[in-house]
């Protein structure tokens, strides 16, 4: 098993004019139904939603700055970890993300690491953990 | 004026399929938080500034769908959501001049600056409650439109998007936009009376919200439009917000007996369609299908509203409409009780479709003839030129005088003026019952 990170870019429906409170409300039950398939299939490690706005840029020499960040729809507005065999089954429980319904993407990075013993013994401290 | 023919759709038991995972939230939880909260609000930025209240509490609803995506749905979520809202107002004050002119109780929200405990008071139940009714009042003037009316309610009282509202009321977004701008700036014009009437002034107003209440209400139940579950929103909206209004010490017996009507009629919602969506006539309809339990609150109702001394409209249809619910077969219907009832009600409110209801009730009673010498001689319904019922209705009572080809061209025309698929295919199967009654 190796670990895999989804990262969420746009798909805010704060970008969208005009939703109803009963579309959120949809929507929102489009995801907790995602998330809890992959509770279910004993894949989901965690994730986070993250502001959106208010972010800032650290560089080199401790400078802080407000961005400059990219438009709405390509920041990263969550994640998600998950472990599964490969990265074919990893894009496959991407495809159900909610989010394309509202003009988001998916990134899906496998996490690196030297051998997948040492991303297990995560996984199962996390699991431990949580 | 709900038709005795039966076009309609019922609100009632509604089921999503998804329920075994969303069973944390009740349905239409954001919708109707969202109204709550527009309401409250309001109070606090003032009926001039309805825009940005609508905004903050958007951008309250925004951040509870982010947060619980993931999360699951805390366990009071209304609490979350308003605790959400009430810190977006203050951030929206702070940021914004001193010089703004809100609403008076922005005090309110002021004096939370620095504790939380004021504000909550008015996030008490009882003043949520009150809010509301102020908004009803505030949205159900006289001076708007009808269609105003309607689509501002749906908008503001109830939650609806422009693109809800347009699809519901089968309107264009831009039209339906206009409207709202249109109507915001009507209310604003009132901003100093954001208030629950009293005195003089109640029983007037009263009088316009129980209209738009009774608007919204046929908009679901007697319109044309496709889309059952559509209408089925709309029912529920007007029932909800009758209720609400029928529960404060403003309300009067009209306000019970427009109750009891709108769930008389919503009892029969879905019996009134077959399993292929078709039309059911009243004699045609399964009774079993009728939802008891909507009926008998409805006859409570009913039973509440008699009292005081102002007979309405509502009364007397809520009357005709527990006729029925209470007969246990069409056939053993009451109906002089009925034409006794709609006697009353074209003498006290003339409508056409009125008119239309009574001289089918005088077909039962006194046979076909009489019914289409009571259309003929009715002095409103030539008005009702372009309204396929007035046809449909002819229609059947040729077929049952056995004029078969009167009645056919009276189906005919009935099927080309409707837009309802449901009701196209009720005119079909009543043209082969002409060809029926002809080989016979």
């Amino acid at each position: 098993m190796d670990g895999f990170i989804f990262l969420f870019r746009g798909g805010l429906l704060h970008e969208v004019d005009d939703v109803s409170p009963e579309e959120m409300q949809q929507h929102m039950d489009k995801w907790q139904a995602w998330i809890a398939d992959m509770t279910r299939k004993e894949i989901f490690l965690g994730g986070e939603p993250l502001h959106v706005e208010g972010g800032r840029v650290v560089t080199r020499g401790g400078v802080v700055s407000d961005g400059p960040f990219p438009e709405a729809k390509e920041m990263v507005a969550g994640y998600v970890a998950i472990r599964v065999d490969t990265m074919e089954e990893a894009c496959e429980v991407a495809k159900g993300c909610p989010i394309y319904d509202y003009d988001g993407r998916v990134e899906v990075h496998k996490i690196l690491a030297e051998h997948s013993d040492a991303v297990d013994e995560a996984v199962a401290q996390e699991l431990a953990a949580s | 004026m709900t038709s005795e023919r039966e076009t309609q759709a019922s609100p009632g038991q509604s089921t999503s399929p998804e329920s075994d995972v969303t069973d944390q939230l009740v349905d239409h939880f954001f919708r109707h938080e969202s109204a709550k909260l527009v309401a409250l609000l309001t109070r606090v930025f003032g009926l001039h500034n309805l825009d940005l209240v609508e905004d903050v509490v958007q951008s309250a609803l925004l951040r509870a769908l982010e947060s619980w995506k993931f999360k699951g749905v805390p366990a009071d979520p209304t609490a979350w959501v308003y605790r959400v809202a009430r810190n977006r107002a203050l951030d929206v004050i702070r940021r914004r001049s001193t010089a703004e002119k809100y609403g008076p109780d922005v005090a309110w929200l002021e004096a939370a600056r620095d504790s939380d405990c004021p504000l909550d008071e008015l996030f008490l139940d009882r003043e949520i409650q009150d809010s509301q009714l102020r908004m009803i009042f505030a949205c159900c003037r006289d001076e708007l439109a009808p269609e105003s009316q309607i689509a501002l309610a749906l908008k503001i009282l109830c939650g609806f998007s422009v693109a809800e509202i347009s699809r519901a009321l089968l309107g264009s977004e831009a039209s339906v936009k206009k409207r709202i701008y249109r109507a915001k700036q009507q209310l604003a014009a009132h901003r100093d009376d954001f208030q629950v009437p009293d005195g003089d002034d109640l029983a007037g107003r009263l009088e316009s919200v129980h209209g738009v209440l009774y608007l919204l209400f046929n908009e679901g139940y007697n319109s044309q439009h496709p889309d059952e579950l559509i209408r089925r929103d709309l029912c529920e909206e007007a029932i909800r917000l009758c209720h609400q209004l029928s529960e404060h010490p403003c309300a009067s017996p009209a306000t019970r007996a427009l109750l009891a009507l709108m769930m008389l009629h919503a009892a029969r919602f879905d019996a009134r369609l077959d399993s292929e969506g078709g039309i059911l006539r009243l004699e045609d309809q399964d009774r079993e299908r009728w939802h008891r339990p909507l009926i008998v609150r409805g006859l409570e109702f009913l039973d509440a509203s008699a009292a005081g001394d102002t007979l309405t409209r509502y009364h007397l249809e809520a009357g005709i409409a527990a006729q029925h619910c209470l007969a246990p077969s069409f056939e053993a219907t009451d109906w002089p009780t009925i034409r006794g009832l709609y006697d009353h009600l074209v003498r006290l409110h003339p409508t056409p479709v009125g008119e239309l209801n009574r001289a089918i009730v005088i077909a039962q009673i006194d046979g076909p003839a009489a019914g289409i010498a009571a259309i003929e001689s009715a002095p409103g319904l030539r008005q009702l030129g372009a309204y396929h019922l007035l046809d449909a209705t002819l229609g059947e009572l040729h077929l049952r005088a056995g004029n078969r080809e009167r009645a056919r061209t009276y189906f005919e025309s009935a099927s080309a003026k409707t837009r309802s698929l449901s009701e196209r295919r009720h005119l079909v199967r009543r043209l082969h019952a002409c060809d029926a009654s002809a080989e016979s």
